[in-house]
């Protein structure tokens, strides 16, 4: 019973499935999409860091630093935007964000 | 074989606590289960070799991602049953979809193999031996891949100015010291030579040449929104 790079596609495979699937089901709520989003991320670096290490490269743990990094800052900003967008309307539903101008 | 069993336990309990993310009924469960979930994701990487990067998922998810949805999640007095309208509606929909998305990718799976030039193609070879996985990544990082370590430093700092000037709000209401008004104040004020040595028994107490009238309200809040 060895761990081969399948197991490790498969569990990312997953946990993509997964994040899409989170973003279908919580459509009203944005933090749960910002999480789901982190979720998919998260699958990306998984897959990243099996084939660095099974294919003896490290070219793929560098990639998966620069995702961890765009995925840190990306969570900022949507959160902060949340914040905004709930001190403005008192709710944080996704539909009514259509309706923001400039 | 308990490398195996390790990978089997960690990588049941990432995906239940994914599936527990996207279905708990309390954001924060879902924010605690995502906390789950990186340490998992992190022991995975560890089986896999890559120490450097399980403990930068742990530092920066768990102590920094993970924690800012926390504070956001209790800060905002949301209606989260509201929230909840139309779950069951998407369910089916989001099944399909991933269902289908989840049988491409193991069709991608069953019917793929490396090149057989993968080995000569590879752009960083692991050093291996005494090297540890740190050191390894610091050796390219600093010199192969430097323009993008600062491209994304760049990033962070974006982001970081992003979300202070999204969120500042100036505040209203409190009382803050204007120092133009405080130096233009005029007739109150009044500048003298002291002789050397002289104090108020000589001097007297030197009282103000105009009494103070009383000031104008000065607001500090206009035109900061």
């Amino acid at each position: 019973m060895v761990i081969g790079l399948a197991h490790y596609l498969t569990v990312s495979a997953i946990l993509l499935v997964l994040g899409i699937f989170g973003i279908f089901l919580n459509r009203k709520n944005v933090i749960v999409i910002l999480m789901s989003v982190e979720l998919i991320l998260l699958a990306v670096n998984l897959n990243f860091v099996a084939f660095s290490a099974f294919l003896n490269d490290l070219t793929g743990q560098i990639f998966a630093m620069f995702v961890l990094t765009v995925a840190a800052a990306e969570a900022a900003i949507g959160l902060a935007i949340v914040v905004t967008y709930f001190r403005n309307r008192g709710s944080i539903e996704v539909e009514g964000i259509s309706t923001l101008k400039g | 074989m308990i490398a195996a069993l390790a990978f089997y336990a960690f990588a049941a309990i990432l995906i239940a606590s994914a599936v527990m993310v996207v279905t708990a009924r309390n954001p924060v469960h879902s924010v605690l289960f995502l906390i789950l979930a990186f340490f998992n994701a992190a022991a995975l990487f560890l089986i896999a070799g890559a120490e450097f990067l399980a403990m930068i998922l742990v530092i920066v998810y768990v102590g920094a991602v993970a924690v800012l949805f926390l504070f956001v999640v209790m800060m905002l007095d949301i209606d989260f049953a509201r929230l909840r309208e139309g779950f069951q509606r998407y369910a089916p929909i989001g099944a399909v979809v991933g269902g289908i998305l989840f049988l491409e990718l193991v069709l991608v799976l069953g019917s793929w193999s490396f090149s057989g030039q993968a080995n000569e193609l590879r752009l960083s070879p692991n050093p291996g031996g005494d090297v540890t996985n740190a050191m390894a990544i610091g050796r390219i990082l600093y010199t192969d891949y430097v323009y993008l370590f600062q491209a994304s430093g760049l990033i962070l700092l974006v982001a970081m100015i992003g979300a202070i000037v999204l969120t500042h709000r100036t505040p209203t209401g409190t009382r803050r010291q204007s120092i133009a008004a405080q130096v233009s104040r005029s007739g109150s004020v009044a500048l003298e030579k002291v002789p050397t040595g002289a104090g108020i028994g000589t001097l007297g107490i030197r009282r103000p040449p105009v009494a103070e009238v009383a000031k104008p309200a000065i607001t500090h809040d206009a035109g900061h929104h």
